[in-house]
């Protein structure tokens, strides 16, 4: 695609991409066009940039932490059931 | 820290990375999820001889899955104790029915769609209300416009030692309507695919889109004023273009 054909997109255009972008589920134009955009115009950037980094510091483990003990009362739970005889396949299919 | 393999790797991530593992083991883990660490093929496997008889193995089927069955619960009811409670209730559901387990889906989506069930039946019960209204705000009328900015500078990963930060991230999420806060832990805490949270949660892939992308604008409007207030200074920018491989 020459220069004159390329999709132009403008600020709130690339608002709406922004999810798609950071999962990379957008077609190749629109990337192009995003990353056009985005060379040029700061405060886009800025905008992915921070919702970039909200999403790297919700995804670390010290967010919504796993409760102290979580798996072992787990696999008690699991232990529990198969000692007190339960099991899969003496239940009808559904 | 890369979240996933599909998003486009950062320069300074790397950098993140080696500084956050060193100082906290545990911090920036491998990819997580059920069944991440089995492949399909054992996975069936291993369902056949539990129904064979060997149902100690169940812990093994489980393992995998256990942290993403509390963070889908937690998702719904955005309580630990009721989280808990949910992920291991559901998980015995999946035990007992297990039989009734086909296999068109993977097993960890099977299970996530019990602990759900099961979240939005206990929370159904202790509110009394339905489950959209909780929340107040229907999905129709919140602005998605994202808070402006000049610049950013990224905030890194160590920050969140900060008591403070980590609430008031926690608090952001909690914030969030149910349907978002769903989709959102599911796949930017639990890392799973779109197709299989449309699955788990039982909407489709383009609903999936609008409700992540919505929970993330509006994360980003509620928590970027308060931490581009955490780092202040000069601009540190992310390198987007040409990082992919």
């Amino acid at each position: 695609m020459d220069g004159s054909q390329a999709l132009k997109l403008s600020c709130k255009h690339v608002w709406s991409y922004i999810s798609d972008y950071i999962d990379d589920s957008v077609s190749a134009e629109e990337r192009a066009a995003i990353e056009e955009h985005l060379e040029h115009c700061e405060i886009c950037s800025a905008i992915l940039d921070s919702v970039h980094n909200i999403l790297v510091l919700t995804a670390d483990e010290r967010i919504f932490h796993l409760p102290i003990g979580y798996s072992d009362r787990l696999h008690a739970r699991i232990e529990a059931a198969l000692r007190g005889g339960e099991s899969p396949s003496s239940l009808p299919e559904r | 820290m890369l979240i996933r393999g599909l998003r486009p790797p950062l320069r300074d991530e790397t950098e993140n990375v080696m500084a956050v593992t060193a100082a906290s083991p545990g911090a920036c883990l491998p990819e997580r999820g059920c069944s991440r660490t089995m492949t399909e093929s054992s996975e069936l496997d291993l369902i056949a001889r539990i129904l064979n008889g060997e149902e100690h193995l169940f812990h093994e089927l489980i393992r995998p899955c256990e942290r993403t069955a509390y963070m889908a619960a937690f998702g719904v009811l955005k309580n630990q104790a009721d989280a808990e409670d949910v992920a291991q209730e559901a998980t015995i559901k999946a035990f007992r029915a297990l039989k009734s387990f086909r296999g068109e889906a993977k097993f960890g989506t099977w299970l996530l769609s019990i602990v759900l069930n099961e979240a939005r039946g206990k929370l159904r019960q202790r509110s009394r209300m339905p489950l959209e209204s909780l929340d107040g705000k229907p999905e129709e009328q919140e602005d998605f416009t994202p808070f402006p900015l000049a610049d950013w500078r990224e905030i890194p990963s160590e920050f969140l030692e900060r008591a403070e930060l980590q609430k008031r991230i926690e608090t952001a999420i909690e914030e969030l309507i149910p349907s978002y806060r769903e989709v959102f832990l599911l796949r930017d805490k639990e890392e799973r695919s779109i197709e299989e949270i449309a699955q788990i949660v039982g909407v489709s892939t383009a609903l999936v889109k609008v409700r992540l992308f919505r929970a993330r604008m509006a994360l980003q409007k509620q928590l970027a004023p308060y931490l581009k207030q955490q780092i202040g200074g000069r601009r540190k920018r992310f390198s987007w273009m040409g990082a992919r491989p």
